[in-house]
């Protein structure tokens, strides 16, 4: 597992260029992929280029994951945001070489909550983020991962 | 690719359950035989609406796991309505799903 992941680690600078070099965007799509946040390796970084540095810590964001996941490639992870106007939920996994995750944002009816599952590389804090009336907020839960999930 | 998607009324809010088989390569994973990298490929964008209205708009990054599962919830829709769900992936795959709304289990 050590080898696999000292393997993964020396690739991801390699794999950030190809990614810089592959993407595209449908058309369909008003949104564009986040390109710079996504491939960030550090969490700073991460949250910088999505929006979300300088959160504020609050308890109206509810988490929901396994205390220990087994399987890192498969992590379940639920969020509901209680913060009025809330309008996207992102999440983090602060040791995952890319630590950004996915973001969802929420418009029409579409409540502020949120369940996917994720893969999580060792044990990190899952960071959940949400953007509120122009405002940042954030919460965490601590996931001990026993075989990490992002490798080979 | 296969998208499998279920919605089901609660009160009135409908709980959208969506399935998509993708493998999500994170391009960070080698082949054990060539020694080479697997490209990256995986699914980065999601959009889903209510009847044509979008209702919820992602962005995925290389972390979302394997043939990716995620739920969401749409307060005011009804049995009957239409959710869609339409996806892209990095090199520009774009995948389909739609499901009617059914009634309260």
């Amino acid at each position: 597992m050590n080898q696999a992941r000292r393997t993964f680690l020396k690739g991801t600078a390699v794999a950030v260029a190809m990614l810089s070099g592959v993407l595209k965007v449908g058309k369909a799509f008003a949104l564009e992929w986040n390109s710079a946040a996504f491939t960030a390796k550090k969490l700073d970084e991460a949250l910088k280029s999505s929006g979300y540095e300088g959160a504020a810590a609050s308890d109206d964001i509810l988490i929901k994951v396994p205390e220990i996941a087994e399987n890192g490639a498969l992590v379940p992870v639920e969020a509901t945001s209680n913060i009025p106007g809330t309008t996207s939920i992102a999440i983090f996994s602060d040791k995952n070489p890319n630590p950004m995750i996915a973001e969802f944002n929420f418009m029409n009816g579409a409540e502020p909550f949120i369940s996917v599952r994720i893969k999580m590389a060792e044990t990190a804090p899952v960071r959940i983020m949400v953007k509120a009336n122009g405002k940042v907020y954030t919460n965490s839960r601590d996931v001990k991962v026993t075989a990490g999930g992002c490798g080979g | 690719m296969a998208m499998r998607m279920r919605a089901t009324m609660d009160g009135d809010v409908a709980t959208v359950k969506v399935l998509m088989q993708h493998d999500m390569e994170t391009g960070l994973r080698k082949d054990k035989d060539t020694g080479k990298f697997i490209p990256a490929h995986f699914i980065n964008l999601v959009t889903a609406t209510l009847n044509g209205t979008p209702v919820l708009e992602a962005q995925w990054g290389v972390g979302v796991a394997k043939n990716p599962f995620f739920e969401f919830r749409v307060k005011g829709a009804k049995a009957g309505d239409k959710i869609a769900v339409h996806a892209v992936d990095n090199l520009d795959a774009h995948y389909d799903g739609e499901v009617e709304i059914a009634a309260a289990a």
